[in-house]
């Protein structure tokens, strides 16, 4: 306990710690001000300016088919043959009124229920990077410069002291993500009852909203554990840091460009990011479009993969306990030099 | 006597793929009792560091047993880790804590009441600089707060990997200051050096390895008696004829060193066989003394490493230990 609290102390004080969470935190913020900024409240008054706007629109479009149809009469009245014009001028006919819904012209609002699950892949996602950033170099720098080897002189116990110091980790973050978590909620609730709309928000929706936040909570835990053990495995913050870079960039971009080249299905079903994408929300659907390709005749339904949270539950389970397992086996059996 | 730490045949090789197997100890054995001041003596490489990360659980031993404050160790470390305070090798501090969090952090993680912080700081003089960043000590400051660490638990066994590193001549003269003080309150205290002034000053007893076995050990006075026997000293009337003594000498099979006044003659059995030779050479000896050996020619000469004219030698040219045993005879030897 006493070795808990103070590797806890060891990661506030960490000045890594600190510049990733108000780094990240400034991120967020940024991309909160800007769906602010972007989105305006629909009132009477948009609602008629999107009207005239739409009406008058069409007119336009009424006003050019007319045109089009003139001179499409009058070349057809000097024998031109040439295929500009279709044979018969009467197809060219102004479009009805309803193609051209006031809506559209409306400006863009915030529609929390519509909306808000799309910014939680945002929050989820640098909340991760932040956790993966901290988790590896809060035991990674402790290897480089020699603190683990003075931490088990003082407690020999290796298995104990790094999951204590990964118990204290995940502390940190499960706070820091919950407060921003329940912040980014606050912000958008905020964002939508001023620049949009919070109708249609179920106690279902809610609930859906919440289990998502809370999907995203555990990414970021997860992705600290393993930036922790990649770490940990090789005694080095860079190790870990320049894995994950490897892997993402090389292996890949790499993985995609071999899949696209011998055109197998559903490629991105091969990419990390898909798995990421349908843990945070829920399920990703995947689609082929090659069979339609070869089949020019009729309607095209592409034959579509879904890929759902349990699909990537299962993949950061198993790499959890390879990297995790990983580290305390090889903390138990490798010299510390 | 009670020891405090017991080795025996402790083996420890370092495999790598690419240069094979380095056996870095092969069959140390080391004795240290309670209350003593305990050189541990050794060319670089010979296996000190080695020997220290092993019985504090850094490395896993191939062979052989240790005892630590009458727990087997590694299996028993948790029991007496509270108790053995140590640095190994100039150790590292996170460069951007201060070092009251450095020691805070520690006396948290190891249950130390916190006012030790205070007191460590002030023994090791690092009062007034305790609340800068790490980063910014020079090496000497460094090593002074890896002592304070050491010293935080208040153990019963320090163990100190080459504590001098770095320090200054006033610093050096206040660690064996602190060294004497702790022995006298009863820590018993391991030192390990290369700097064979400093353990003759403060050590009543030695251990000196050379390639990873024991060559000699024993209470400082006995190591050095037993080595000393053999050496004169020996000065000529004219110092200009210094050189042609020593080739005459080194043919004749003594172990000659050179000094600007005189010559240092190792081997020798009796006085007069010197004074024979010499005059047959038109060479008159105006002085010829025994002496005592100081602790650095005990050293060199157990671990062949005296540096040879015209030659550069590597850090493995060390004596091989059964070499050495045979001169070393007499309870001295491995
Ligand atoms: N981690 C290691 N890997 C391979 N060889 C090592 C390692 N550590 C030490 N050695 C070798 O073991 C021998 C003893 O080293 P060491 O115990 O550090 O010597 P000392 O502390 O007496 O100077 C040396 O030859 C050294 O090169
Ligand atoms: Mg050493």
């Amino acid at each position: 306990m006493s070795l808990y609290r103070a590797e806890l102390r060891r990661l506030v004080l960490r000045r890594l710690t600190r510049w990733a969470t108000v780094l990240g935190l400034a991120v967020l913020a940024t991309v909160a001000v800007g769906v602010f900024l972007s989105n305006q409240k629909i009132d009477d008054a948009a609602r008629a300016k999107a009207q005239v706007a739409a009406e008058q629109y069409w007119q336009q479009q009424v006003r050019q088919t007319e045109e089009l149809r003139a001179e499409c009469e009058q070349a057809a009245a000097r024998g031109d043959q040439s295929d500009r014009f279709p044979p018969d001028c009467s197809q060219i006919s102004p479009p009805p009124r309803d193609v051209y819904p006031a809506e559209q012209y409306l400006p863009t609002t915030f529609d929390f229920r519509a909306s808000f699950g799309q910014t939680l892949m945002a929050l989820a996602g640098i909340l991760a990077l932040v956790g993966f950033v901290v988790g590896s170099s809060f035991v990674g720098a402790e290897w480089n410069t020699g603190g683990m080897m003075t931490m088990l002189l003082w407690r020999p116990k290796r298995v104990t002291v790094l999951l204590t110091k990964l118990a204290a980790l995940l502390t940190g973050l499960l706070a820091l993500a919950v407060t921003t978590t329940v912040l980014w909620f606050g912000s958008f609730w905020l964002i939508a009852t001023t620049r949009g709309s919070t109708e249609g928000m179920t106690a279902g929706a809610w609930q859906s909203f919440a289990l998502a936040g809370l999907r995203g909570v555990v990414l970021a835990l997860v992705a600290a554990a393993l930036g922790f053990g990649l770490a940990s495995l090789g005694r080095h913050t860079a190790m870990a840091l320049g894995g994950a870079v490897g892997v993402v960039v090389v292996g890949q971009v790499g993985l995609g460009v071999l899949l696209d080249l011998i055109e197998a299905k559903f490629i991105a079903a091969w990419l990390l990011p898909t798995y990421v994408q349908a843990w945070v929300e829920k399920e990703v659907v995947l689609q082929d479009w090659q069979l339609c390709q070869r089949n020019p005749f009729g309607p095209c339904e592409p034959e579509t993969l879904t890929l759902t949270w349990q699909h990537s539950s299962g993949l950061l389970v198993v790499g959890l306990v390879l990297i995790l397992g990983g580290a305390c086996w090889a903390i138990r059996r490798r010299d510390i030099s | 006597m009670t020891a405090v730490l017991e080795i025996e045949g402790l083996q420890k090789s370092y495999r790598s793929r690419r240069r094979g197997t380095r056996n870095a100890l092969d069959g140390f054995d080391m004795r240290v009792e309670a209350g003593q001041v305990h050189g541990f003596l050794g060319p670089n490489g010979s296996g000190k560091t080695t020997t220290l990360r092993t019985l504090l659980g850094l490395i896993r031993p191939d062979g052989g047993r240790m005892r630590l404050l009458d727990h087997e160790v590694p299996a028993d470390l948790s029991a007496v880790a509270g108790q053995v305070g140590a640095i190994v090798e100039s150790p590292q501090f996170f460069p951007h804590f201060t070092a009251r969090e450095t020691l805070s952090l520690l006396a948290t993680a190891g249950q130390v009441r916190s006012t030790r912080i205070d007191e460590v700081l002030e023994l090791v003089g690092l009062r007034d600089r305790s609340r800068e960043r790490v980063k910014t000590y020079s090496l000497g400051m460094k090593q002074r707060l890896a002592v304070a660490s050491a010293l935080l638990k208040d153990p019963r066994l320090l163990i100190l990997d080459e504590p001098a590193n770095g320090l200054d001549p006033g610093g050096i003269r206040e660690m064996r200051a602190l060294m004497r003080n702790l022995a006298e309150a009863g820590t018993t205290v391991l030192l390990s050096s290369h700097i064979l002034a400093e353990i003759q000053l403060i050590c009543d007893s030695v251990t000196i390895i050379s390639l990873g076995r024991r060559v000699a050990f024993g209470p400082v006075e006995k190591v050095l008696a037993a080595h000393s026997a053999g050496t004169v000293r020996v000065r000529l009337e004219a110092v200009a004829d210094l050189p042609e003594a020593g080739e005459a000498l080194t043919r004749a099979g003594f172990r000659v060193t050179r000094e600007p006044d005189h010559l240092l003659l190792e081997g020798v059995e009796e006085a007069a066989m010197v004074t024979r030779l010499l005059a047959g050479q038109g060479l008159y000896v105006s002085e010829l003394v025994w002496v005592d050996a100081d602790l650095e020619s005990v050293f060199l000469e157990l671990t062949a490493t005296a540096p040879a004219p015209g030659q550069s030698r590597q850090v493995d040219q060390s004596a091989r230990p059964a070499m050495v045993g045979q001169r070393s005879a007499g309870g001295w030897g491995a």
